[in-house]
């Protein structure tokens, strides 16, 4: 493999602690120097202008981490396929994703793992999953952790569905906690939430749709923090909850407190969720339509404010493609979810950085470093010397508006279509091989 | 993407929120009636006064107001009232109408609403009628067909048509000029609108559309089935829970009914509802001696409302379907473009 040299770029490296012109020598899939300018001249010079990236006026950061991810393959590749959703994922800055297991059928076999991460899937970033905690993701009996976590597996989740039952979760979590993996909880209770398609509020009241009601997330996420003070004081173990797409005040408060009393809970916010309120359904928008649903203003403000003062863990983008048709239906019977990983970082900029002030190398962090830690993903999600070369160079002033008919996902079901972005990626660059360089502007 | 939603979410971006859009961006086609919320009082004016000059007419000079024209009522849900005033009205302007339902068509295959509405257009439909179970169905038709769409109830969102024929039938039985209205026209009217709020189209479409000519609107019913949300249907509402107080305040009372096939899941006890909330000939004397009595119907005798108090004199149900007939030619009219 040839070296890559991206020289003239501003290097912004949480984990490293590095903000500064530097250039960035990328060697047999690893990052093999980050220096001074000028101080790699040596190598320009023996290196073909084909093998060198001028990243002037960008910011050159560790590839971009997204723990939460649908790719649906197996079985709903009308929708998206592991290369199309990887694609997108590069086009976005990604060079790691987490495929999450509510395929058809239900990732929760090693031989379903072994099949969804075979090369012959054709990802074209870092491909990790999670499989489902509990067989069929039904709720019932937990699948085996110990195989899966030895054949890849980072994490376990029923997303789309809640671990309903204390002892089943209980189970997961205590399971998860010898093999130092998280349980990723979809913090929904649904004995609360059956037939809404809203959040439960004035918005949806006025649309005649019935409304989720924040109580539905927070007592989920109240009842599982229980469990891991009770298997902490019980089975002296140190389970790790995390709790998906957290979107409202409530269930933000819970994971405060906790963390205060010492508790292993980490969770993650969506774009959608801190760019849009419910008011963004409008006419009954049905790329409005997701779940957790889109909440209310102090709800969205509250997301917010746990980014900014270090409560949520990390930007995950619940990247959820649907085929237009099974979104151009009345909006109680629309799939639910939007795409997510092509807007990810133009909002998170213009939302966090921009609008609220949250330095940069922080928003970065949160789509890097921090995911990594989640996942306990050693050597990503930096740019070390010694890690993979994974690599995102992105113009942080550019100024533009996403177009769907660009994406490269399969599907086109997103409310971003023609919203406002604050940095466009140039390049990225996963295990030292350029997966996406835009189009010279 | 609609275009509307397109330009919500540019305008939005800015502030981090999207805001919503005057009903005059929407994408349906010209005479569309969607959601009363995108009737200004002039466009609420208008089909009053369209609606008394079709009564004016005879019957022969009526029929050749929309003569061949072809009108599909499209219909997932049963419907006795809705669907006979609009086929009727439909007739007697002159169109052909035909009726598809749910239970004798291609949807029971499992047609989407979307080709369904492409199929119909593709058989010469020039508007269609559409009662459907889901809120926001109204919508989607227009937006996919291109059609004019008149919304006869779509899920507990709207019934727009209701809410106009309610109107008129308040006016009359006010005795204010029916054809003639303006932002002032109800001011000093207290309309009271009780029970099944929450599932409730009617509900909605009156407490958006009333307060716009001046009505002040009591919600009145226990939280189950009136949550403090519904001050989200807009200006001009307000809930008091106890049903004695809202009657003496109010000029005109809507009693909706108790619609068991949506109260799934619900913990009401029917018997504590009658005793607080029906509408008795008891309370009718005791209390609202002059209040109009309304309904959009069906009526459950003894749950809501008293059978006494339907057929008595203060109520004005029969009244509200006649109206029917008449707000939906003017429609029919406004959607198909004809002179009227």
């Amino acid at each position: 493999m040839s070296d890559l040299l991206i020289k003239n770029g501003r290097v912004v490296d949480p984990a490293s602690g590095t903000d500064g012109p530097r250039d960035v020598l990328l060697r047999d899939g690893r990052v093999a120097a980050v220096e001074l300018p000028g101080a790699l001249a040596g190598v320009a010079g023996s290196l073909p202008k084909e093998n060198q990236i001028d990243a002037a006026g960008c910011v050159v950061a560790p590839g971009l981490i997204d723990i939460h991810v649908h790719l649906r393959e197996p079985g709903q590749t009308h929708k998206e396929t592991i290369r199309t959703g990887t694609a997108a994922a590069a086009a976005g800055g990604f060079t790691t994703v987490v495929a999450m297991p509510n395929t058809t059928p239900v990732n929760d076999s090693v031989k379903g793992l072994r099949w969804m991460m075979d090369a012959a899937r054709g990802p074209v970033v870092k491909l990790l999953a999670m499989p489902a905690a509990t067989f069929g993701s039904l709720g019932c009996e937990i699948t085996d952790f110990h195989e899966l976590v030895k054949a890849g597996a980072v994490g376990f989740t029923d997303d789309g569905k809640p671990v309903l039952e204390d002892e089943v979760m209980r189970a997961a979590l205590v399971a998860a906690a010898g093999l130092g993996v998280p349980v990723s909880q979809h913090a929904e209770d649904t004995r609360l939430t059956a037939g809404c398609s809203a959040n439960a509020g004035r918005v949806a009241f006025r649309l005649g749709l019935r409304g989720m009601p924040v109580e539905a997330e927070a007592r989920i996420v109240e009842r599982d923090l229980r469990l891991l003070r009770e298997i902490e004081r019980v089975e002296r173990a140190r389970p790790h909850l995390h709790v998906q797409h957290v979107s409202t005040a409530r269930a933000l408060h819970a994971i405060r407190e906790a963390r205060k009393h010492g508790l292993h809970v980490t969770c993650e916010a969506t774009p959608h969720h801190f760019t849009l309120t419910d008011r963004a359904i409008g006419d009954y928008d049905t790329n409005a339509k997701m779940n957790p649903p889109l909440r209310d203003e102090a709800d969205r403000r509250a997301v917010v404010e746990g980014l900014l003062d270090g409560t949520v863990d990390c930007i995950a983008t619940d990247h959820a493609p649907h085929a237009s048709w099974e979104k151009e239906v009345e909006f109680e019977r629309a799939a639910n979810g939007i795409t997510g990983l092509e807007t990810a970082l133009g909002l998170a900029l213009r939302v966090l950085h921009r609008e609220h002030g949250m330095p940069l190398a922080r928003v970065i962090g949160l789509m890097s470093a921090r995911p990594a830690e989640v996942i306990r993903l050693k050597e990503r999600g930096t740019l070390r010397v010694g890690s993979h070369a994974d690599v995102v160079v992105f113009d942080p002033a550019a100024e533009w508006s996403f177009a769907v008919s660009e994406s490269r996902s399969k599907s086109r079901n997103t409310p971003f279509d023609g919203a406002a972005m604050l940095g466009r990626v140039r390049a990225t660059i996963c295990e030292a091989r350029v997966v996406y360089r835009a189009a010279v502007k | 993407m609609t275009e509307r939603a397109k330009r919500a979410a540019t305008k939005g971006a800015g502030a981090g929120l999207l805001s919503e859009l005057p009903a005059d961006s929407l994408a349906y086609a010209v005479g569309s009636l969607i959601s009363v919320e995108h009737l200004s009082v002039a466009d609420v004016a208008g089909i009053l006064a369209s609606t008394a000059r079709l009564e004016r007419m005879d019957a022969a000079e009526r029929a050749r107001v929309l003569p061949g024209r072809t009108i599909a009522l499209l219909f997932y849900e049963s419907s006795t009232r809705t669907r006979t005033s609009f086929e009727l009205a439909a007739k007697s302007l002159g169109a052909t109408t035909t009726l598809v339902s749910d239970k004798s068509s291609s949807i029971e295959k499992g047609e989407s609403l979307k080709d369904t509405g492409l199929t119909l257009r593709a058989l010469g439909a020039e508007a269609i009628v559409l009662r459907h179970p889901s809120s926001g169905a109204a919508s989607l038709l227009a937006r996919v067909t291109g059609l004019p769409v008149l919304n006869a109830g779509d899920g507990m969102h709207q019934h727009p048509s209701q809410a106009l024929l309610d109107l008129r039938t308040i006016l009359l039985r006010l005795g204010k000029d029916a054809s003639a209205v303006d932002a002032k026209t109800l001011d000093g009217v207290t309309v009271a609108i009780v029970g099944d709020i929450l599932h409730s189209r009617v509900a909605r479409s009156n407490a958006m559309l009333l307060p716009r000519l001046g009505a002040r609107v009591v919600l009145c019913g226990p939280p189950e089935l009136l949550p403090e949300s519904a001050l989200g249907i807009g200006d001009g509402v307000e809930i008091e829970r106890d049903f004695d107080r809202t009657l003496r305040r109010a000029d005109v009372v809507m009693m909706l009914r108790i619609q068991k096939e949506r109260l799934a899941g619900f913990d009401l006890d029917l018997a504590e509802f009658i005793a607080r909330y029906q509408l008795s000939l008891e309370r009718l004397k005791t209390v609202a001696a002059k209040t109009v009595v309304m309904h959009p119907g069906p009526i459950i005798r003894g749950l809501e409302i008293a059978g006494e108090v339907a057929d008595g004199a203060q109520s004005a149900i029969e009244e509200q379907v006649s109206q029917g007939l008449a707000i939906r030619r003017a429609l029919l009219v406004r959607a198909l473009g004809g002179k009227a």
